[in-house]
């Protein structure tokens, strides 16, 4: 009979609408991370470094990419006999059928996935932050504490604590209470959405709260657990853990891996990150260019200037451009003298000659000032943008445009312009 | 795809000087993320080769652990797949492989257990796009015995260590020699033949008789009258690097676009092994003029009409000219280095001065590293 010790049930069925038209058409974990990664190569890779070969990756928003990039799984070694990696999207079924409504709605659909395997524990993961654990080490945190229930947190300033969930331990770190974005948070440990469960204990309360509408981990079933009683323990992790949710925070965490001895190490020799790699040629750096403070990724061509960026694979940056404080994903092309400043370019845009993106003085965006701020231009993925156009800051473009959607080739701070469909 | 290729990889010489002490000529790593097998391996998966043998013999760990895994290739299939002979103590035989015809002899069971007509063999130290499928339509139409891939080399090329050929009007092979002292054309093999399997089987077996053991010298010159032999032009970038200078020149040639477009751009694409490196960094004083620069890389420094392969680190103030750096090797602050190519795995000191005076030069340091 098939036994796992440990398998992980990994949610990456969210839309992140926080980041804007960057997920308009692929789930957020699919997303392009640090040249040539995707943000779900991040958990994938904890799992295998961890020891943890099973992996249900469940799907729901616009899942084409992230299928496509896992496929069965040989890039992380996941292409196992028993076990490996299995996307397991919502399905019909012969009764009531539904979507995922719920993070915990996920996996109680998929009990008949995780009972194949007649595990001990369940590893609960969300495909959207970037960070190194091992999960190993927390599952032994977890057996030494007789534990039900494990919680990974992380201590915040007291003063943020107030967006996260936060864990009132005692001094063996069981938790005693627990708050949901409280106004006063009486403890800086904020939950990392990381939880390990004795199948046993997941299982009973999976089936128990069945009925509940959006079943969620952090309003239902952890607190079920507490209030029957169980051990619930919070596991202190300190490395570098960084939520990618909103536009600033990606960029942010994308720029952190420029410093010269990055908090967040991609060069270190153990705990490597795997990634679907597509493209192999080396890059091609031209005369009269320059390249600081950047990372760039394969078959790249730069003939330019790029300073404090993160290039993806197969861009190509033209003679004459400039290009400072941005992001550029994979396979776009920018023409000759542009000139790009706090950018997140998207995959395969096209930008042509004499093209200027993030220029003038800041302005609220008009339609969604809470996604685009911080003076940050993003063009979203396939866009076009014609020659010679200038675009202001906290603007966003989605779509091929043409001359006629500017007015006097400008697209002033703080406008919208969205062509293709959502 | 009615054939199964052969890829000839066990040869070395002393044209490679010190570069192949480490390794077997068809493990040298080229343009910046491949090993030159790299090359005949993708042209045969993209020519729907499904079954490939390479025999190998001379220090072949660099090039088995190249191989360890054929999914990269797309081979690996039930029907099909890739092999890796190297010789073998049996009850017949316990020599080493004497020759290209030999190491086919000594696996010969291989061909014998095969059921597709035809079979391609290629060397691994050609870099190279080719459709095998054009070679062998040509094959069948030329009514052909063996096929052999040939290309007019440029003037004042040194073609005295290849195989030239003279041709007729219908591109009967009239003339072939080995290494000739002084050479009558300038068309040379390019080290491809395709034939049948039937036909190789039996020329394989008659030669083992006679004591013969090579496949050129043994097999196809003394042939040429007997059997119908002809060439099969190509006129697209090929080289070979079993030199030095053909070595370093094969690898600058990538600095040129036309050469990367036509490799890197063009369908179908050349594959290598993954090896999960992050993107190249480069930090504040870093300096880069018309190089080629590989995944895993750390650059503080300058480099020019340089090639650096995959996880090299070069230093604070270092200037890197002309130069081709091989994979995994660490250069300490405030070097030079003009005219080199750095052995993989090599570690330089800081302040160290490297020129090659006259010609290239091979830079092998083997200095402690100390990771910290």
């Amino acid at each position: 009979m098939i036994k796992k010790e440990m398998i992980a049930m990994l949610l990456a069925g969210g839309q992140g609408s926080r980041l804007g038209v960057l997920t308009s058409k692929v789930a957020k974990p699919a997303v392009a991370f640090g040249g040539k990664y995707r943000i779900i190569d991040f958990p994938l890779s904890n799992c295998i470094n961890s020891g943890v070969d099973t992996v249900g990756v469940l799907t729901q928003y616009q899942p084409l990419r992230l299928n496509t990039h896992i496929g069965i799984g040989i890039p992380w070694d996941l292409d196992r006999n028993i076990g490996g990696v299995t996307v397991l999207p919502p399905y019909e079924k012969s009764g009531e059928s539904e979507w995922y409504t719920g993070t915990a709605n996920a996996i109680y659909q998929n009990l008949e996935y995780m009972e194949s395997f007649n595990p001990e524990y369940v590893l609960i993961l969300s495909g959207d932050h970037i960070y190194k654990m091992d999960y190993e080490v927390m599952l032994d945190f977890h057996k030494a504490n007789g534990a039900e229930v494990t919680i990974a947190v992380m201590p915040v300033p007291i003063e943020e604590a107030s967006r996260f969930g936060i864990m009132i331990a005692d001094e063996n770190k069981r938790i005693t209470e627990f708050e949901e974005k409280p106004e006063h948070p009486r403890s800086n440990l904020a939950s990392m959405g990381i939880y390990i469960f004795n199948w046993k204990t997941l299982r009973e309360a999976l089936i128990a709260m069945a009925d509940q509408p959006a079943l969620d981990f952090g309003k239902h079933v952890i607190p079920y657990c507490h209030d029957k009683g169980a051990p619930l323990y919070a596991y202190e992790f300190t490395g570098y853990w960084k939520d990618v949710g909103t536009l600033n925070s990606y960029w942010e965490a994308n720029m952190e891996l420029i410093d010269i001895v990055p908090e967040f190490n991609l060069y270190e020799e153990y705990w490597k990150i795997y990634t679907k790699s597509e493209i192999q040629p080396p890059q091609y750096i031209a005369d009269n260019s320059k390249v600081e403070r950047s990372i760039i990724g394969e078959g790249s061509d730069i003939y330019g200037e790029v300073y404090n960026s993160v290039i993806g694979c197969g861009v190509t940056i033209g003679r004459g451009t400039v290009v400072r404080d941005s992001i550029i994903m994979n396979q776009t092309q920018i023409g000759e003298n542009c000139e790009l400043n706090k950018a997140i370019v998207a995959e395969n845009v096209e930008i042509a000659d004499n093209v200027r993106l993030g220029t003038g003085e800041e302005a609220e965006n008009e339609t969604a000032p809470h996604i685009y701020n911080h003076g940050l231009v993003t063009i979203g993925e396939k866009s076009v943008i014609p020659k010679g156009i200038t675009v202001g800051k906290n603007s966003v473009i989605f779509g091929v445009t043409s001359d006629a959607d500017y007015e006097d080739s400008h697209l002033a701070s703080g406008k919208t312009l969205i062509k293709a469909g959502e | 795809m009615r054939a199964i290729g052969i890829i000839l990889a066990g040869g070395n010489n002393h044209r490679m000087k010190e570069l192949s002490q480490k390794r077997a000529i068809c493990a040298m790593p080229i343009a910046g993320s491949y090993r030159s097998i790299d090359f005949t391996l993708s042209n045969m998966s993209n020519s729907h080769i499904q079954k490939v043998a390479v025999f190998t013999q001379y220090n072949a760990k660099s090039l088995n652990e190249h191989l360890n895994s054929s999914k990269w290739w797309d081979f690996g299939r039930k029907q099909g797949g890739l092999y890796v002979f190297t010789p073998a103590v049996t009850a017949e035989n316990s020599n080493w492989y004497r020759g290209t015809a030999d190491a086919i002899y000594q696996n010969l069971s291989f061909l014998k257990n095969s059921h597709e007509p035809y079979v391609v063999i290629a060397s691994g130290d050609c870099i190279y796009k080719l459709d095998f499928n054009r070679v062998l339509e040509y094959h069948i139409e030329k009514k052909a015995d063996v096929t052999v891939v040939c290309r007019d080399m440029p003037r004042g090329t040194n073609v005295e260590r290849f195989g030239t050929i003279r041709m007729n009007e219908e591109s009967r092979i009239e003339e072939f020699e080995e290494k000739p002292l002084q050479a009558k054309t300038n068309t040379i093999s390019c080290g491809i033949y395709v034939l049948r399997r039937r036909q190789l089987i039996e020329m394989i077996e008659k030669a083992a008789e006679e004591d013969r053991y090579d496949f050129v010298t043994d097999i196809l010159i003394r042939y040429k009258e007997l059997k119908r032999i002809y060439g099969y032009k190509i006129s697209e970038y090929w080289s070979n690097i079993a030199s030095v200078e053909d070595y370093y020149k094969t690898n600058m040639d990538f600095l040129k676009p036309d050469v990367r477009n036509y490799f890197f751009k063009q369908y179908p694409d050349i594959y290598s092994k993954v090896d999960d490196l992050p993107p190249a960094k480069y930090n504040v004083g870093a300096n880069i003029n018309n190089s080629l620069i590989s995944s895993g890389c750390i650059i503080n420094g300058t480099v020019e009409n340089s090639v650096i392969f995959k996880k090299s680190y070069i230093g604070n103030n270092c200037v890197i000219k002309n130069s081709i750096i091989l994979n995994d090797v660490y250069i300490g602050d405030n070097t030079y280095i003009e005219n080199c190519i750095v052995e993989s795995r090599d570690t330089i000191r800081a302040n160290s001065r490297f020129v090659g005076e006259d010609g290239i030069r091979i830079v092998i340091e083997r200095n402690a590293r100390y990771v910290i």
